[in-house]
């Protein structure tokens, strides 16, 4: 699993033509990982949510008290860490400050 | 118009009609009863058209037969009049007087119901098509042996098989609710998409076949748009893929059959009316939030039947494929993806994509990295060219790769 985090900007207000051409950005990239028919799902998360903690303590949004904020996820197929390294080459997030997480993921049902 | 010309005409709008409000009335296990039925009322049509002339409204004729034909099967076959009779509950003596409904409705929602139950993802989709151009467009067994390059008893086989499916699931003759139609919808309509791929892609010389099977689901798909209940943006987002494919029909082969490629097309002759149909139905398909992937071929297709260039026309067609890619995965996209990638980014880029994607069984594999190595490193274009043209399968293809080789030597020499 790829997880794309990066730093909350709060100043960060792209233009429309900015938005299309970061968004076309992420298809581009998505599209050769998913040429190469290695694409399990591909998730952005919304910056809509909340936060609960214990004693029923709800915070409004993700990012209350952290720096990061993880912006989507995508489950790849790879035999193993250095493949999916490889695949993660060329994210996006990596030219906007960011950076990507590669972890395996473990099967639940053995 | 004599008899000999209209017989096949009505064979093709009528016959399943027939059928299906037979099928309805008995049950998708007798629907070969009801095959048998429609075939003998237009084996008697044109035998009595022939000798009396044709009757001055040759639809009803059909149907007053096929209503008496259906009576006489009745009384004729007592196990199968039993057999009915405890389906229906009916009582023995109501059978003399029961109705057959012709009324424009139900012949409208019989088809729309046999249309979902043919195309059924129980039965393999093969059989589906072949039952599909059987019951829904009338053909004859030699016809579909033809489009699949196989024989009669193939052909009689398959659809056999697939009958029984249907006869041993005793699948209820009913329209889906709403909740599933869409789902389902999505069935029927990849039917319909590989019944108009049989004849765009066929391998088959006959040209008129293939325009027929094009046709035939053009016709089907647009029953569904005629239907309140089936017009859903899924099925206008292929109807408008269908109207652009077929625009090109007249373009794609030259006066002896040879294929010629989208880039050496007349554009003269694509047909413009498809062209705006097509436009229309892809506007119509855009209700709603769905993006299926037939919304998204349908976008590519449409970019492709502009006349006009536009310089944002490989950007949108990259992202199409991005798109259809995440939804689907096939090699052929995977091909067409670096393909417009070579236009928006350029040839080393998709190089570097292409050499990813390792479909070493695929002779479009490396056509397409011939393509890309052509003039970057004419040397390696070539030895590319001459692997796929190696693992080429049919004639045409060969020759389209030998002409490519040769072009590409004088092009190095001179």
């Amino acid at each position: 699993m790829m997880i794309f985090s990066g730093e909350i900007n709060e100043s960060f207000g792209p233009s429309p033509e900015q938005m299309q051409s970061n968004i076309q950005q992420w298809m581009d990239w998505f599209g050769g990982i998913a040429a190469q028919g290695k694409i399990v799902t591909a998730n952005r998360l919304s910056f809509e949510g909340k936060t609960l903690k214990p004693n029923n303590v709800i915070a409004d949004g993700p990012y209350a008290e952290v720096k990061e904020i993880i912006g989507g996820y995508v489950v790849v197929k790879a035999t193993n860490i250095d493949e999916a390294m490889k695949l993660a080459a060329g994210c996006p997030i990596l030219d906007h400050g960011g950076h990507v997480e590669v972890r395996s993921i473990i099967p639940m049902n053995g | 118009m004599n008899e000999e010309e209209l017989i096949p005409q009505l064979f093709k709008t009528e016959y399943r009609k027939i059928i299906s409000v037979l099928c309805k009335l008995f049950g998708i296990v007798h629907i070969e009863i009801a095959e048998d039925i429609a075939n003998d009322t237009f084996l008697l049509a044109s035998e009595t058209w022939g000798l009396k002339g044709i009757p001055e409204n040759p639809t009803a004729w059909l149907y007053a037969v096929a209503k008496n034909r259906t009576k006489d099967y009745f009384k004729r076959d007592k196990v199968f009049s039993e057999k009915i009779v405890l389906d229906f509950r009916l009582n023995q003596n109501e059978v003399e007087e029961f109705e057959i409904d012709l009324s424009h409705k139900n012949i409208t929602d019989s088809q729309l119901q046999m249309i979902f139950i043919i195309c059924n993802p129980l039965i393999p989709v093969e059989a589906q098509i072949g039952l599909a151009l059987r019951i829904l467009c009338g053909f004859g067994i030699e016809e579909i042996a033809e489009a699949f390059l196989t024989n009669k008893e193939t052909i009689n086989k398959r659809l056999f098989r697939a009958k029984e499916k249907l006869r041993a699931d005793n699948i209820r003759i009913e329209l889906p609710n709403e909740n599933e139609i869409n789902a389902r919808l999505e069935t029927v309509v990849t039917t319909l998409y590989l019944l108009f791929n049989e004849g765009y892609c066929s391998s088959t010389q006959k040209i008129n076949l293939r325009k027929e099977l094009c046709l035939e689901a053009m016709r089907l798909n647009y029953f569904l748009i005629e239907n309140e209940t089936t017009n859903k943006p899924i099925v206008n987002a292929l109807m408008a893929l269908m109207c652009y494919h077929a625009s090109r029909f007249e373009a794609r082969t030259n006066e002896i059959g040879e294929p010629v490629l989208y880039d050496q097309q007349d554009k003269t002759l694509w047909n413009e009316d498809l062209i705006a149909k097509g436009n229309f139905y892809l506007i119509q398909s855009a209700r709603g939030n769905e993006l299926s992937k037939f919304h998204l071929e349908a976008n590519i297709a449409y970019w492709h039947s502009s006349k006009i260039e536009n310089p944002k026309k490989w950007d949108n067609i990259l992202q199409a494929y991005n798109q259809l890619l995440l939804i689907e995965y096939s090699p052929i996209t995977a091909l067409n993806r670096t393909y417009a990638l070579a236009q928006v980014k350029g040839k080393k880029a998709a190089i570097i994509e292409a050499e990813k994607l390792t479909l070493t069984d695929n002779h479009f594999y490396f056509s397409l990295l011939g393509y890309l190595y052509t003039e970057l490193d004419n040397e390696k274009a070539v030895s590319y060219f001459e692997i796929a043209r190696n693992k080429a399968k049919t004639e045409n293809d060969k020759s389209l790769l030998t002409k490519k080789l040769s072009d590409l030597k004088n092009k190095s020499n001179g």
